[in-house]
């Protein structure tokens, strides 16, 4: 083990994959000569070089495409939204041909490829800047979608993402890249994580919070302020999204019988609405409570500070959130 | 060729370069007949589907071929057989010409499991893997990139393939049509654009949804070489088409090329056709591919009778062709998971 940053922990999946086949490209804008707009992809240009690091004009509809089409004939393209804000740009690309090759070629086509970058807030980066994808994504059958708030997870999911034969939307967040987590050696063999299970970072009694990417660490925030206060909480950090790992949740609901989902996206139609249906579905006679979402509100992002993090979920927001489904006041 | 020539060359109609001329006279025949073989199938086998989907038994949306056969047939004609081609919802001709079997063009339509894409696709959406068939695609211009993609992953592996991207003068007011032909040149990918003017875009005629009239034009703000001509005579179609596809194997250069045609039906099988007059339409028939061939063939020496021959034979592929269709079971439900994702379900 040893400590990196989660960008860092990026760039090592990337590169161990392209290292391993060469049919793994990257390509997206800055990616290249400029090391990327976050520093993911930092080197990789110099150790890969143009062929199969690639600088792409702005076009994320073409550049999307591009990727689908060469995955549809054996390639492993990882494309690189600058920001996820962008992919809706390519949206059409994303959920009309790579979702859909499959089916409508009768199981002929696959379609490996990887859509990855940076979602939902940064700081103060205003409406259009600041958007959750994942409800958008995580709707659509054919895609998977994963969003991992630690480095260690980041490090195994892309590298199984470039794996999976699947589309698979890769959300990551500005403002995770740079925090520091433990990450397997890779001299210790190759580290992968896979896609459709969720971890519990935090073991607990009285409550159960779910979350991902960077709410979980917010999460993690409020579980150490209800310790304070004797209150037990368990963290579900899901990581993966679609497919959404039920079998975890509902063992952490059968032993807390309550539970918040916290996110950063929109409530309407969110994930955390769709968790919420799993649970009353599969897990109704083990709750004592109604389940509660804390999400982003449901306004979008405004610029001022104060406002922004008005927005965003917030460790009293989820502290209070558990102590309702707690009954204590 | 250098660009600045290609780019100049966007004339009416010019004699075919000499080594795309099958040698000798009988084989010249027998290669137009083959030409003339593949159109008439598509012909009859579109009679046929208007005629099933009248009866109900084809459904959705069905847009046909009728009148353009010659720009696919020709157009394919130049391809080696490993080439890569992708299209539009107006795919039938282009999955015929590929040599994808009329029975598995016509169980899809049918949406049969005996079809190409296993009853999954659907008119719109005839794909086939081993043909390097990469599909007919439902969004106007959507697959455009995708051509790109396919080309950007031969130049990347070498395979010197081309791909073949065909989409109507409509696609050329999206998005993704200019995305994908400006990375296309500057990235220098082997692809032919072919945009098969045939005039209408549904129901609005071209003036009305472009300020110019030339569409080969577009091509000239990304440097692209273009070309632009009448498909009437199917073995010119070829000739152009092979100009392009050459340029894309031997310097992996794209071209745009704008292929004027006209299709005889509608837009689709529920397009009343308001927008144009019968006298109109009858004066473009006057230009049909089909005759034009079958006017070359006997001026070539073929007899009635051998083209007799060869179109009953066809009536027989055509006929099969429906049977197998309608004797063929559906696609159960179990089909569906497996179809979405590669492995396990993602729910
Ligand atoms: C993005 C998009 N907008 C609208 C449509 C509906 N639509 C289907 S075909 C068509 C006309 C296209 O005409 P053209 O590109 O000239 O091709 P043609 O049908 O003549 O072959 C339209 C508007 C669509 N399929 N996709």
């Amino acid at each position: 083990m040893r400590e990196i940053r989660f960008r860092e922990a990026l760039r090592e999946a990337i590169a161990e994959e392209m290292e391993r086949d060469d049919a793994v490209f990257l390509m997206g804008e800055e990616v290249g000569r400029y090391q990327g707009a976050y520093k993911v992809t930092e080197g990789l240009f110099e150790r890969f070089g143009e062929r199969r690091v690639i600088d792409a004009p702005i076009a994320e509809n073409g550049f999307a495409g591009i990727g689908i089409g060469a995955a549809m004939v054996g390639l492993r393209p990882i494309i690189e939204f600058m920001t996820f804000n962008f992919s809706a740009v390519a949206f059409d690309q994303i959920i009309s041909n790579a979702a859909k090759v499959r089916q409508m070629s009768g199981g002929q086509f696959t379609c490996p490829i990887v859509f990855r970058g940076p979602n939902g807030s940064a700081r103060q980066v205003g409406s259009q800047h600041s958007q959750s994808f994942e409800s958008f994504y995580a709707h659509v059958p054919g895609l998977k979608v994963v969003a991992p708030a630690f480095a260690s997870d980041a490090k195994g999911l892309l590298k199984a993402a470039i794996r999976d034969d699947n589309p698979v939307c890769f959300l990551e967040s500005e403002t995770l890249y740079g925090i520091k987590g433990d990450v397997p050696d890779p001299a210790s063999g190759d580290h992968l994580v896979e896609i459709g299970k969720a971890h519990v970072p935090h073991a607990g009694t009285d409550v159960t919070i779910v979350s991902w990417s960077r709410i979980t660490h917010v999460a993690l925030q409020a579980i150490a302020e209800l310790a304070k206060e004797g209150i037990s909480a368990e963290l579900v950090d899901l990581r993966s999204l679609r497919p959404l790992d039920e079998e975890t949740i509902v063992n952490s609901v059968r032993k807390t019988h309550r539970v918040v989902v916290a996110h950063e996206g929109w409530p309407y139609g969110g994930v955390g609405a769709e968790i919420v249906d799993r649970i009353q579905r599969l897990a109704f006679d083990d709750l004592d409570a109604p389940v509660l979402r804390i999400s982003g509100m449901d306004v979008p992002m405004p610029y001022n500070a104060k406002l922004e993090q008005h927005c965003l979920p917030q460790v009293p927001a989820i502290v209070e959130a558990c102590k309702r489904v707690l009954y204590v006041h | 060729m250098t660009r600045k020539k290609a780019v100049a060359e966007a004339t009416p109609s010019r004699p075919a370069p000499p080594h795309a001329e099958p040698e000798g006279e009988s084989e010249a025949a027998a290669h137009l007949l083959e030409l003339y073989r593949q159109m008439q199938t598509i012909r009859r086998i579109e009679e046929e589907c208007a005629r099933s989907y009248a009866q109900g038994k084809i459904g959705g949306f069905l847009h046909l071929y009728i009148g353009q056969e010659s720009v696919g047939v020709g157009a394919l004609a130049a391809l080696r057989p490993d080439d890569y081609v992708i299209g539009t919802y107006r795919d039938h001709g282009l999955a015929i010409a590929k040599g994808m079997p009329p029975r598995a063009v016509m169980a899809e339509l049918y949406g049969k499991v005996t079809g190409c894409s296993r009853g999954l696709g659907g008119s719109m959406h005839l794909f086939d893997v081993a043909h390097g068939m990469l599909g007919g695609y439902g969004i106007v211009g959507g697959h455009i990139p995708l051509a790109a993609g396919t080309a950007f992953a031969s130049k990347y592996r070498g395979d010197g393939r081309v791909t073949l991207c065909f989409f109507g003068e409509g696609s050329v007011s999206i998005g993704s049509f200019h995305e994908a032909l400006s990375l296309a040149a500057l990235w220098k990918l082997p692809c032919v654009f072919i945009c098969e003017n045939n005039e209408y875009s549904m129901g609005t005629p071209l003036q009305r949804t472009m300020s110019v009239e030339d569409v080969s034009q577009k091509a000239l703000a990304y440097g692209m070489a273009r070309d632009r001509f009448f498909a009437r005579d199917v073995l010119e179609v070829e000739h152009r088409i092979r100009e392009a596809v050459d340029r894309a194997r031997e310097t992996s250069e794209p071209t745009l090329v704008e292929v004027r045609t006209y299709r005889f039906r509608g837009h689709s099988m529920s397009d009343p056709g308001k927008y144009r007059t019968s006298e109109e339409i009858e004066a473009q028939k006057k230009h049909d591919p089909l005759n034009r061939a079958r006017d070359q063939l006997k001026t070539m020496g073929k007899s009635e009778d051998e083209l007799a021959k060869l179109d009953a034979a066809i009536e027989e592929v055509v006929r099969d062709a429906i049977e197998h269709a309608e004797t063929s079971p559906e696609p159960g439900p179990e089909i569906l998971e497996e179809t979405t994702y590669s492995g396990p379900f993602a729910r």
